[in-house]
């Protein structure tokens, strides 16, 4: 994840607030207006694809794209922001002389999209001077004129303002009448929709959602000088507004609620005052080995950061080795076909196609239809995740769907899908889980993260941390962070809870890239042991 | 739009506000053009040339502000951009924090922020640098990633009370990886300038090749205390956070590490050693920035930590009002005076060190006393009588810049820098630190 984007959207920085990203600002009205219709994005990009062709294109395609963001930020008693973003433009892609080449314009005329295909062209005729090896397609048939839509209950954008403030008002108050110092809370809605066509007969119309609404509470304590927070036990969703209507079904009963499918922001900030109350009362933890049970609000992350970038195909070849790095798992280790990633238990699992997940699509950006396939299937390394210039080197007769840009006006590339860690198979709870820990923490949401570029050394913190004595949760603990190994980590997993404990954390500032691109990702788990993990007390005094 | 001059963006938004009717209004233009190339495995990868102008329009009715953005230019469209940006504003609730705008202003005269043969880079330029630097990369049998972007544009700003800003400004950064074919040693080097005539692709790139073979086979040495030497491409990402944590409402509201008990602020203590001198300024001459913010007030010289004592706050202007001081906004680079030693000279004064080239991955542990962790990469080297010894493998950290700036030992002679983690510019020494905690052992190469 991005840190700059993690600090404004999730954190909400501490001081002031700004907005990450980039679009025209207009009223509401505007944005449910769409003017664009497929007929005329499909006579567009077929201009593209002709001027392409024309000028030596061995291959074109052309991402027509509409992203729309809405973004309502508060903090106390105000509204910061109220901002609504388009951003409308083509971005046109093609192979010539064996190279990629890419151009992009916001001018929509059809002179104007011919240039920019045109000069798409020239870009890769001057870079195969440079290039090595002639990019190298995986074949994909054309689809024809097809669509897909998220499966949404309720389209953010058609919610009027004003119900978004005044929810947002009512969490504020409820914060400040519970005691909170101070509270900054944040529903961002975004909806790509996206256009897709290319020289293997694919026309392709994509309506895609996404919701994430959050909140940081603040509780300082005057006397002693010391602050703490707590972050909201959401997730941002691949969902429409429904997500913040609560139900019944959707709560996950324990030390904390948590959610599955529905959120109840109004409960969850209660819970976050007396939590942040509480973590000023907490015992500084003891340093040492711990065996740490993971909250899925808190174990996404893990798995995001030392599964998903792992196995990105691009990383392992050294694609991004100047900036994100490269991949301890290295193609040999795949190619053993016995490297012990994890325990047996650990089975994870990259899917494009999971109802509710931020990266559900049902084609990714270069076209391809999406799917779900093995990564690590009991505790061995299978699979990587790979696009369609990709997948010859890991003798792939087909991409696995993962090409995704930012916008219309980058380049797609290689972008981690949703990476999950299965539930496991014989039924058990949380508090079945901690019966048997003798020595341990219990981990709720998602902190600090860092991690090395190969993935490797990792440290996490989290939002609130339990003492586990013989059996029992005994209270609660502070500055606490583990660090580990990824491969000591996974092949620690000693147990994983049942389906009934499966929810969905996610990202929508996953970064890669230079300059630097931005997706959305979801990782799904239940709640999950590992044994023996190195704690460490963060506590300092300055 | 192109490239406006200054009479140009004068006219242009001189008939947006024409087009006003709100209590008060404000525009502001940007434009930048540029362009990157991006290589791997010894071959260009992707490129692309990025254009990218607006126009922000912000109208207010009394405590009611609205704001509305577009990019295109003619006059229909600059009318409907400031209708909407009224419109959004009758419909926005009051903000009890808003500050009426500035009037006109006097700015310092402008800085050397614009050069004339940074803004003529084009992709020939962009795709020859990237063959000198694979030249590098395969005459020492190495594989190279790196990345080339420049850009060129201008600033502006105008509103209804009679306040005009513009600034030209152009950038280049440079960055490079080169590893051996077996993955066993990592290099790295970044350069980044106002001018391109200071960039030199294929020497950053020897520099970078040189750690790459140094590297190889690196030992394990055990976590803990060591004596570090940072370059300043690995202090600045740690000193960045000092830069970006010096606001006074986060730090009167109980929530900074210059936060004290009882609700003081640490101003005025001496919480570093006393040679750490850290302060922003337009007019420096490595690293020139704009006289302007973009919020229309004046940039000028400040110092933040003097002598190692916190000298200075920023301030919104909703803040500093109420405060009764003055709105010192905050630093749009930071520069940290240094010594007169080079980095070999630092290094041939150390008896028992680790040579830091790059850190990576940094994160807040705990914002209440700056607490950050991160990793070495692209070439750790143990020191020994004056000497680098031998390559060893990367640590995890656990330390406070407060902390180590209190535990200095040494300062070189700053130079210009990239940040890996933020991208910002800022003017660093290499440092010399005691102390410096690393608390685990990481496999990345």
């Amino acid at each position: 994840m991005k840190r700059r984007d993690f600090v404004q959207m999730a954190g909400l920085g501490i001081g002031g607030l700004s907005l990450p990203f980039m679009g025209k600002e207009l009223p509401i009205e505007a944005l449910l207006d769409n003017p664009y219709d497929t007929a005329l994005k499909k006579q567009l990009a077929d201009i593209a694809l002709n001027a392409a062709k024309t000028k030596g294109a061995t291959y074109t395609d052309v991402r027509i794209g509409r992203y729309l963001n809405q973004f309502v930020a508060t903090r106390e008693k105000k509204v910061q922001a109220v901002v609504n973003t388009e951003s409308y433009g083509v971005g046109i892609r093609v192979i010539a002389d064996g190279c990629w080449g890419f151009a992009a314009t916001n001018n929509m005329s059809k002179d104007a999209i011919a240039d920019c295909a045109m000069r798409a062209v020239a870009v890769a005729k001057a870079n195969a001077k440079i290039q090595g090896a002639p990019v190298q397609l995986a074949p994909q048939k054309g689809f024809g004129e097809v669509s897909w839509k998220a499966p949404i209950e309720i389209n953010a954008f058609e919610v009027p303002i004003k119900e978004k403030v005044d929810l947002l008002m009512q969490v504020n108050d409820a914060a400040l009448t519970g005691g909170a110092s101070f509270i900054n809370s944040l529903i961002f809605a975004v909806n790509e929709q996206k256009y897709f066509a290319s020289t293997d007969g694919s026309y392709i119309d994509q309506d895609i959602h996404r919701i994430y609404p959050t909140f940081t509470v603040t509780k300082i304590d005057r006397a002693t000088g010391k602050f703490e927070t707590r972050n909201a036990f959401s997730a941002p969703m691949g969902m429409g507004y429904e997500y913040l209507h609560p139900r019944a079904q959707d709560k996950v009963p324990g030390i904390s609620t948590r959610y599955k499918m529905r959120y109840d922001i109004l409960e969850d900030v209660k819970a976050a005052v007396k939590d942040a109350e509480d973590k000023h009362k907490a015992k500084s933890v003891e340093p040492g080995k711990y065996d740490v049970v993971l909250d899925p609000t808190h174990l996404w992350l893990t798995i995001h950061e030392s599964v998903g970038h792992p196995t990105e195909l691009d990383r392992v070849l050294g694609y991004e080795a100047n900036y994100a790095g490269t991949s301890f798992l290295t193609l040999d280790k795949w190619e053993s076909k016995k490297f012990n990633f994890g325990s047996k238990l650990v089975n994870i699992v990259a899917d494009k196609t999971q109802a509710g997940s931020l990266g559900a699509v049902g084609y990714d950006d270069e076209g391809v239809k999406c799917g779900k396939w093995d990564l690590i299937k009991d505790g061995i390394l299978v699979n990587y995740q790979a696009i369609r210039d990709q997948a010859h080197i890991i003798g792939l007769k087909a991409s696995q769907g993962c090409c995704y840009s930012q916008g219309w006006d980058d380049v797609q590339f290689q972008r981690m899908p949703n990476v999950s860690l299965q539930a496991g198979k014989t039924k058990l709870s949380v508090d079945d889980m901690i019966k048997n820990v003798e020595k341990g923490i219990y981990i709720l949401g998602n902190g600090s993260f860092s991690i090395d570029q190969q993935r490797y050394n990792f440290q996490f913190g989290g939002q609130t941390f339990y003492e586990i004595a013989n059996g029992k949760i005994v209270g609660m603990l502070k500055d606490v962070a583990y660090q580990s190994n990824t491969q000591e980590f996974w092949n620690a997993c000693t147990a994983i809870c049942d389906e009934s404990d499966y929810r969905l954390g996610g990202s929508f500032n996953d970064g890669k890239g230079q300059p630097s691109q931005s997706s959305a990702v979801s990782h799904g788990s239940a709640t999950a042991r590992f044994n023996g993990v190195n704690v460490i007390n963060t506590a300092r005094k300055i | 739009m192109p490239f406006l001059t200054e009479e140009q963006a004068k006219a242009l938004m001189t008939k947006v506000l024409s087009y006003s009717k709100a209590d008060e209004c404000e525009v502001n233009l940007s434009f930048s053009d540029g362009g990157n190339i991006r290589y791997a495995r010894n071959a260009v990868s992707t490129s692309g040339a990025i254009g990218q102008s607006s126009l922000v329009v912000s109208s207010a009715y009394g405590k009611k502000l609205g704001v509305a953005t577009i990019n295109e230019f003619d006059d229909a469209s600059l009318e409907k951009v400031v209708r909407r940006a009224e419109e959004l504003a009758h419909l926005a609730p009051e903000n009890p924090e808003y500050m009426p705008m500035l009037g006109p202003q006097v700015y310092a005269a402008p800085t050397k922020t614009f050069e004339p043969a940074t803004a003529a880079i084009d992709a020939k330029f962009r795709a020859d640098a990237t063959q000198q630097s694979l030249k590098v990369s395969e005459d020492n049998k190495l594989v190279a990633a790196g990345y080339l972007e420049n850009s060129a544009g201008f600033n502006a700003m105008m509103n209804s009370h009679g306040l005009f800003a513009y600034n030209t400004s152009t950038n280049v950064n440079f960055s490079v990886t080169l590893r051996s074919p077996d993955g066993k040693g990592s290099g790295y080097a970044t350069k980044g300038y106002t001018n391109v005539a200071q960039l030199d692709v294929a020497a950053a790139t020897r520099v970078a090749a040189q750690k790459a073979a140094a590297s190889v086979d690196a030992r394990a040495l055990e976590p803990g205390k060591y004596t570090v030497i940072l370059e300043p491409a690995a202090g600045v990402v740690l000193l960045e956070y000092i830069g970006q944590g010096m606001d006074a409402r986060s730090t009167d509201e109980g929530r900074s590490f210059l936060s004290k008990p009882g609700g003081a602020s640490k101003l005025g203590e001496k919480l570093m050693d006393e040679r750490v001198t850290i302060y922003s300024d337009p007019a420096n001459s490595i690293l020139p920035t704009s006289v302007w913010t973009g919020d229309g007030r004046p940039q000028e010289k400040v110092t933040w930590v003097d002598k190692g004592v916190i000298k200075n706050l920023s301030y919104s202007r909703y803040w500093a009002e109420k405060k009764k001081v003055k709105a010192v906004p905050g630093p749009d680079a930071f520069i940290m005076d240094g010594g007169n030693q080079t980095l070999e000279q630092l290094i041939a004064s150390t008896e028992k060190g680790i040579l830091v080239t790059r850190l990576w991955y940094i994160r807040m542990v705990d914002p209440q006393s700056l607490l950050l962790t991160g990793l070495t990469r692209d070439g750790t080297f143990y020191i020994e009588n004056g000497k680098i010894k031998f390559p060893v493998k990367n640590f995890r950290f656990n330390e406070s810049p407060v902390i180590m700036l209190n535990n200095l030992d040494a300062l070189g002679i700053p130079e210009r820098v990239v940040s890996g983690e933020s991208f910002q510019h800022a003017v660093v020494p290499p440092m010399r630190i005691r102390d410096f905690t690393f608390s685990s052992l990481s496999d990345a190469i």
